[in-house]
């Protein structure tokens, strides 16, 4: 990965693995049979993991990115409204314009539209709780929904994860994909969850989306700034000419 | 969990933080309706990316336990080795429709999942060197904090001898990674069930059940722990 090599192209800077999660986390029961026993093998990046979909998904995906009313019905979901902004950034805060955005939720119930979810909470027939939309040049995105509900499960008694909605993002590489999750501040319920638990305590203040009056609309609905980082490139600028010479 | 709280967890991230990457979640087990409907498991429809290829197999946990509830991507070339992607020059020579992404959940009760695609060709490597025909793949599910790298080949793959991220894995490792041509799935049984599907739905699908005859089947299991484990990967 030298500039004066020209098949090796501009890779990015490795996990950070002192902020992620690790795969076998003794308080999430369901980590316990699928996270791998081998570590990792170091692979140093290519043309396979410096590419990635996330360019072409951009230029394929319409914007559908108010939840409250893309169920379709024509009437709108309940709950709390509020609008959750922010940036998609890397590692040295440069902005990530014209990158895919996706966000699953629960509804206001703590119900999600999904088969698998038995919890006795009501579904709302004007909410699906999906929503996708590609950040504008400044890197910023923005969705119009409602505030998630908690909702029990099984991993321990009594077991309830705190309110969340899940994000998904490409960003330019195969090696910047993230999946995550946004929480609210001031919820009780962090401390007790084993999912967000898993992040080092420094680092989970990452995954919590900040009220912001700014954002707030009179009368309309509640602000949330959530800004997300994905990794960035190495730091030796390439020289070579880039892509042309791969052909 | 108990003892100094530098940073109490209520707190909220801040402007002034300095950009850190974000934490990685799982995705857990609710995501279909948002994620697995589109691309979905057929990555060259119009079947002019390469020579037809379906990869067939199930993701299985520690137990030997079909995972019902993962969600497989794909990253793959066209069959001449180039990516739709600006970081390969040759991005505009991929056919017209062949992004190379998919989005595959495995099914609920057996874990099991099939992909329809293009046989990818020979990528370039590092330091000028060539990798054999691969499918980056990445694996999420409840329970993956973090989601998983893999990579399938196919054993009867030209250059895999001479892959360097092949002889990167422990010998005994390395057929973890290799997709085996399936010689128990007949492409004509497939086929017909294509066929029938596409008998209740539409013209374009007869087409592709057509052009699945000739697909060449190809078996791959993913194991997430313990014997037989697959490789995976961090890049």
């Amino acid at each position: 990965m030298t500039p004066t090599d020209p098949t090796s192209p501009l890779g990015y800077r490795p996990l950070d693995t002192e902020a992620m999660p690790p795969l076998d986390h003794a308080g999430y029961g369901s980590t316990s049979h699928r996270h791998p026993d081998q570590p990792a093998v170091p692979l140093a990046q290519t043309l396979s993991e410096v590419t990635g979909p996330g360019p072409a998904l951009a230029g394929l995906t319409e914007d559908d990115a108010d939840l409250t009313t893309n169920a379709g019905t024509g009437a709108e979901a309940l709950g709390e409204r509020i609008i959750v902004t922010g940036r998609v950034l890397d590692e040295d805060g440069t902005p990530q314009p014209r990158t895919l955005v996706e966000i699953w939720q629960c509804n206001a119930a703590g119900r999600y539209v999904h088969d698998a979810d038995q919890h006795p909470a009501p579904l709302d027939p004007n909410f699906v709780g999906r929503g996708r939309c590609v950040t504008d040049d400044a890197g910023t995105y923005r969705f119009l929904t409602i505030k998630p509900g908690a909702y029990p499960w099984r991993n321990h008694p009594n077991a309830w994860r705190p309110a969340h909605i899940h994000f998904s993002l490409f960003g330019p590489a195969l090696v910047t994909r993230l999946i995550t999750q946004m929480y609210f501040p001031g919820d009780p319920l962090h401390e007790l969850d084993p999912i967000m638990g898993s992040v080092p305590r420094e680092h989970r203040s990452r995954m919590i989306g900040a009220y912001d009056h700014t954002i707030t609309q009179e009368e309309w609905a509640l602000g949330y700034r959530f800004d997300i980082v994905l990794r960035g490139p190495e730091a030796t600028p390439f020289e070579a000419g880039g892509a042309g010479v791969l052909a | 969990m108990s003892g100094s709280r530098p940073v109490p967890d209520t707190w909220s991230q801040t402007p002034s933080q300095t950009p850190s990457q974000t934490p990685s979640q799982t995705v857990g087990p609710f995501f279909h309706y948002a994620l697995t409907e589109t691309p979905g498991d057929d990555l060259d429809p119009d079947r002019h990316a390469g020579r037809p290829v379906v990869i067939r197999g199930r993701v299985l946990d520690g137990q030997g336990a079909p995972v019902g509830d993962a969600m497989l991507e794909v990253w793959q070339a066209d069959g001449g080795g180039r990516y739709r992607h600006p970081a390969d020059g040759r991005a505009p020579d991929v056919p017209d429709g062949f992004v190379g992404f998919g989005r595959i959940a495995t099914e609920a009760s057996s874990g099991r999942f099939e992909v329809h695609t293009a046989m990818p060709g020979t990528v370039p490597g590092r330091d000028g060197g060539v990798q054999a025909p691969h499918l980056n793949v990445h694996v999420f599910a409840r329970g993956l904090l973090r989601h998983l790298h893999t990579r399938i080949y196919f054993e009867d793959g030209p250059g895999n001898d001479q892959d360097p991220v092949l002889a990167s894995v422990p010998a005994e490792r390395r057929a973890t990674l290799l997709a085996r041509r399936d010689a128990t799935t007949s492409d004509a049984s497939a086929s017909d069930a294509a066929a029938s599907d596409a008998a209740a739905s539409d013209a374009a699908a007869t087409d592709v059940a057509a052009t699945d005859v000739d697909a060449v089947a190809y078996r791959f299991d993913l194991v997430l722990q313990g014997a037989g484990e697959t490789v995976f990967f961090e890049a």
